[in-house]
C-alpha cells in the first residue's frame, strides 16, 4: 500500500535535474517543478517516495505576471509533508496539469481553483465551476476582481473612523452596481447551461440492454433542501433501478468566498471569522488558524495556554461525535430520541465553553501565542465534573443503548462504504479513514501542539464499513476523555499568551501549513504573507469538502436508501465544505 | 436472542423516562422547587442533571455566565451633577479591529481651539452586521465598551443603533460583569494612586529643589 519511507526526500533536485528546484524565496520551502514534469515528478512522489495522502492543493495569484499551484503531499505512515508548487505565467488560458489520474482526491480541489482562481487543470475529465454558479463571470481570487459592494482592498476601512458617517451599503450601491456580468448578460433570459453540463457529466440516462429493451435511468436530485442533507447540500444521481449507477455532488450552496474575506481582514480578524466554517468545533478551527500564523510568526505558545488549546478540542470533539451520533440516527429513522440525549451532554460542554469564551458556538477563543481568557477554577471544576462523573457514563448509556440494536446493525453492518486503498487515493481524511483501516491521526502522525505529551490510542477499525464508521465514533470519545484526563492532571498555572494582546500583529513574509485532526478530518490553513498586515492569501482546507470528493467512488453500486446513511458518515457541515 | 439489542436501548430510555419523575419527587420531599426557580435551572445544567433537561424558555432562562457576549455597548459614569461621562475617547481601536467593520465614529474638532474632541460625536453599530466577537471590547484601552448580556433583540427591521441606543451605566455594567468590573476598577485605582504618587513625588522633588541643596539632602 505504501512504499516504505525512504531518504529520498530531499533528493528531488538531485533525482530531476533541472525540473526541480528548491523553492529559494525567504519564508517559504519546498520544491518548484517545472509544467511539463509535474506529472513525472507527481508519480515519483507517490510511487518512489510514498507521499501518497494528497491532502490540499490550491492556487495562489501573483500579479502581474505569474499563478502558482500548491500541492501538499502526506505520507499516512506520518510525518512531515512534502510541499511543490508549479509556477505558470498568468496569461489567460493559465494551464496546468492535472493530478486526477495519480491522486483521485484532487478532483474537487482542482475544479475549486479552477473555479476561484482559473488555472485550468488540463486532462481533467470534468472541470466545472464547483463553488460558483455556471454563467458567473470572472474568478473571484484573483486579485484584480472586485466583489459587489466593494469598499477597499483591505481592512480597515478608512470610511469608518474618524469620519464615519454611517450608511447602509445597499443604500450607497444600488444592486447591480459593481456586479460583473458576461457581455449581453439579461437575466429574465439566461437559462443556467450548469445543469445540461452536469448532466452530461453523469452516466447515461438511456441504456441498451442486450435483449434489445431499452431501459432509461432515472436522474434524481437529492437536495439542496433535503432533510437529510444536514444543509444546503445536493446530490444529483443516475439510478438503475434501486442502485446508484452515477452521481455528482452539487456545492456552492452556502459560499460566501471565506479565502477573500480572509485577504481583506488583517491576521487578526479572521479569528472570528474561522468559528463560521465548522460551526459545531469552532475551538479546532480557530486551532488550526493560530498554528499556522505562529508558525509564521515563528512565537512560541504559552505552556498553560498549550494545555487549554488540548482540554477546548478534545471537549469540542466529544460533542461533535456526540452529535454525530444523534443525527445519524435521526437519519436512521430513530427520531429525536438518540439525538435530544446527544445534545443533553452537548448541551453542558458548551456551557463551558460560553463561560470561558463568551459564545457557546462563535468561541473566537485562540489568540497567536496563546488563548483570550483563562478557564479559571470554577470553570475548570465543571470540566472536571463532566470528565469524570458524566461524559464516560453517558458515553457507555449511548453506547448500550444503540450499538446492540438490531435495527441499527441491520441498516449499518457489512454496507460498505470504502476500503483503505481507495480512502487513501480519495484524500479521506478523520474518522472515514480510520475506520477503513488506516490508522491516521494528525495528532499522532504529525503531532501539532502538544499532543505528543499525551497518551493515548489511535482509534482504528477494519471493516469501513457503516457500522464501523460509527463505532468509531465512540472509540474517539474514549480517546477524548482519556486526553482529558492527562490534561487536566497536568496543566501547570501561569500566562495564557507569550505575547503581548496587539491588534495587529506583525507576520514577516513567508507561506505556512497550519492542520489539526479537526473532528471531520484534516484541516488545513494555508497563509502567504508579504509582510503587510492582511495575508496575501488565505485558504482553507476544509475536511468535509475534500471528503466528498469519494461520495461518487462510495455511492455507484450501492443502494438508494443507503445513500443518506452514507452521506451521513461524512459527518458534513456546508459552513466548512461551501465556506 | 432477536430483539434483545432493542429492549437493552429500550431500557435506557425507560430509565431517562422514570428518572423525570423520580427526581421531581425527590425535589419535592425536599421541599424544593424544581421548576421555575434559579436552583431548578442550575441543577438541571451541572452534571447531576436527570430526566428532563428542557428549561421551560421563556418563563424559565439560562444562568448566563459573566463572560456571555451579544453586543456591544458603550459605558458612561452618572456625575453627581446627572451628567454622563462617556468613557469613549473615538480613538478608534474597536473601528479599526471590527472583523466585519460595523462601526462607524464620528470625531469632531472643537471650534474654538480647533483641537479633536476625545467624546465622539456620534457613534454607530450596524447591529446586523455585527458577529458578536468582542474583539472591540477586548481592545478597548479605555473600558468604554463592553459586551451586553441583552440576548432578545430579534426585531422586524434594520437594527442600526446610535449613540443614544448604544449608551448603558457603568452600574448597568457593573450589574452583569461584576468580577470584571471589579477587576478594572481595581486596576483604575491602582493607576490613580501611581499617577498621584508619582506626582506628589515630583511635587516634594520640585520643592526640595528650591531651597538650599544642603537641606535636601539632609532630608532625604
Amino acid at each position: 500500500m505504501t512504499a516504505p519511507a525512504s531518504p529520498l526526500t530531499l533528493d528531488l533536485v538531485a533525482r530531476f535535474p533541472g525540473l526541480v528546484q528548491t523553492d529559494t524565496r525567504p519564508g517559504y520551502s519546498g520544491f518548484i517543478v517545472e509544467k511539463d514534469s509535474l506529472l513525472e515528478v507527481a508519480a515519483a512522489v507517490r510511487d518512489e517516495l510514498g507521499f501518497d495522502l494528497m491532502t490540499a492543493v490550491t492556487g495562489v495569484d501573483y500579479p502581474p505576471d505569474k499563478m502558482e499551484v500548491v500541492y501538499h503531499a502526506y505520507r499516512t505512515t506520518g510525518g512531515p509533508g512534502l510541499v511543490f508548487k508549479v509556477q505558470v505565467p498568468r496569461v489567460d488560458p493559465v494551464e496546468v496539469p492535472s493530478l486526477i489520474h495519480l491522486y483521485p482526491g484532487v478532483d474537487l480541489q482542482e475544479r475549486e481553483a479552477w473555479d476561484l482562481l482559473g488555472i485550468k487543470f488540463t486532462g481533467h475529465p470534468d472541470l466545472r465551476r464547483i463553488l460558483m454558479w455556471e454563467g458567473f463571470e470572472g474568478h473571484p481570487l484573483r486579485k484584480d476582481w472586485k466583489e459587489g459592494f466593494y469598499e477597499e482592498d483591505t481592512k480597515p476601512f478608512k470610511s469608518r473612523w474618524p469620519q464615519g458617517q454611517f450608511y447602509m451599503a445597499e443604500d450607497k450601491n444600488p444592486f447591480n452596481d459593481n456586479l460583473a456580468f458576461p457581455q449581453n448578460f439579461d437575466p429574465e433570459k439566461w437559462i443556467p447551461e450548469g445543469d445540461a453540463l452536469l448532466y452530461g457529466a453523469l452516466a447515461r440516462y438511456t441504456v441498451k440492454q442486450e435483449d434489445g429493451l431499452s431501459t432509461d435511468r432515472i436522474v434524481i436530485n437529492m437536495g439542496p433542501h433535503h432533510p437529510s442533507t444536514h444543509g444546503v447540500f445536493r446530490a444529483v444521481m443516475t439510478l438503475d433501478g434501486e442502485t446508484i449507477a452515477g452521481l455528482k455532488p452539487v456545492l456552492g450552496y452556502l459560499h460566501r468566498n471565506h479565502d477573500k474575506i480572509g485577504e481583506r481582514n488583517t491576521f487578526l480578524l479572521n479569528m472570528p471569522f474561522t468559528d463560521r466554517l465548522d460551526y459545531f468545533n469552532s475551538m479546532t478551527n480557530n486551532f488550526g488558524y493560530a498554528l499556522a500564523v505562529e508558525k509564521l510568526m515563528k512565537i512560541p505558545v504559552a505552556e498553560r495556554a498549550e494545555y487549554i488549546r488540548v482540554i477546548v478540542s478534545e471537549l469540542s470533539r466529544i460533542q461533535n461525535h456526540l452529535v454525530f451520533i444523534g443525527t445519524l440516527l435521526n437519519d436512521l429513522g430513530a427520531m429525536y430520541t438518540p439525538s435530544l440525549y446527544a445534545f443533553e451532554e452537548r448541551e453542558l460542554i458548551l456551557d463551558i465553553f460560553e463561560a470561558i469564551s463568551g459564545a457557546r458556538m462563535m468561541c473566537n477563543y485562540f489568540r497567536f501565542g496563546g488563548v483570550v481568557r483563562d478557564i479559571e477554577d470554577a470553570e475548570m471544576q465543571k470540566i472536571k465534573d463532566l470528565v469524570y462523573d458524566r461524559l464516560q457514563y453517558k458515553t457507555d448509556e449511548l453506547d448500550r443503548m444503540l450499538t446492540e440494536n438490531e435495527v441499527l446493525l441491520s441498516r449499518m453492518k457489512g454496507v460498505r462504504m470504502i476500503n483503505a486503498e481507495d480512502a487513501i487515493a480519495y484524500s479521506i481524511t478523520g474518522p472515514v479513514l480510520r475506520a477503513a483501516g488506516v490508522p491516521y491521526d494528525i495528532r499522532r502522525a504529525d503531532p501539532y501542539g502538544i499532543y505528543d505529551r499525551f497518551d493515548f490510542d489511535v482509534a482504528v477499525r477494519y471493516n469501513g464499513d457503516l457500522m464501523d464508521n460509527y463505532l468509531i465514533r465512540i472509540d474517539e470519545i474514549r480517546q477524548s476523555l482519556r486526553i482529558l484526563d492527562q490534561a487536566i492532571k497536568q496543566i501547570p498555572q501561569g500566562p495564557i499568551n507569550s505575547q503581548k494582546p496587539a491588534y495587529q500583529v506583525r507576520v514577516p513574509a513567508g507561506e505556512a501549513y497550519g492542520r489539526v485532526e479537526s473532528p471531520k478530518g484534516e484541516l488545513g490553513y494555508y497563509v502567504v504573507s508579504n509582510g503587510k498586515p492582511n495575508p496575501w492569501r488565505y485558504h482553507v482546507r476544509p475536511a468535509s469538502f475534500v471528503n466528498v470528493t469519494a461520495l461518487e467512488k462510495i455511492s455507484i453500486g450501492a443502494k438508494i436508501a443507503d445513500f443518506v446513511v452514507l452521506l451521513a458518515m461524512f459527518d458534513m457541515v456546508m459552513g466548512e465544505c461551501d465556506r | 436472542m432477536y430483539g434483545k439489542g432493542i429492549l437493552k436501548g429500550l431500557g435506557v430510555t425507560w430509565k431517562r423516562f422514570w428518572e423525570t419523575y423520580t427526581e421531581d419527587i425527590a425535589w419535592v420531599l425536599r421541599g424544593k422547587k424544581r421548576y421555575f426557580t434559579e436552583e431548578g435551572v442550575k441543577h438541571r445544567s451541572s452534571k447531576d442533571q436527570k430526566g428532563i433537561f428542557t428549561v421551560q424558555y421563556p418563563e424559565e432562562k439560562l444562568i448566563q455566565p459573566e463572560e456571555a457576549r451579544y453586543l456591544p455597548f458603550l459605558v458612561y459614569n452618572e456625575m453627581p451633577d446627572g451628567k454622563r461621562e462617556v468613557l469613549c475617547t473615538s480613538c478608534g481601536i474597536c473601528a479599526k479591529v471590527c472583523p466585519p467593520q460595523c462601526i462607524w465614529i464620528v470625531r469632531s474638532n472643537d471650534p474654538v481651539t480647533g483641537r479633536p474632541v476625545p467624546e465622539p460625536t456620534e457613534f454607530y453599530i450596524d447591529a446586523d452586521i455585527c458577529m458578536n466577537c468582542g474583539f472591540c471590547a477586548e481592545y478597548c484601552p479605555f473600558d468604554a465598551i463592553k459586551m451586553d448580556h441583552d440576548f432578545e433583540i430579534a426585531s422586524y427591521g434594520r437594527n442600526v443603533f446610535n449613540m443614544e441606543k448604544l449608551l448603558k451605566s457603568s452600574e448597568y455594567y457593573k450589574s452583569i460583569r461584576p468580577v470584571n468590573y471589579a477587576r478594572e476598577e481595581a486596576a483604575r485605582i491602582a493607576e490613580a494612586e501611581a499617577k498621584k504618587a508619582k506626582e506628589a513625588a515630583r511635587a516634594a522633588a520640585a520643592q526640595s529643589a528650591k531651597p538650599t541643596g544642603a537641606e535636601a539632602a539632609t532630608a532625604t
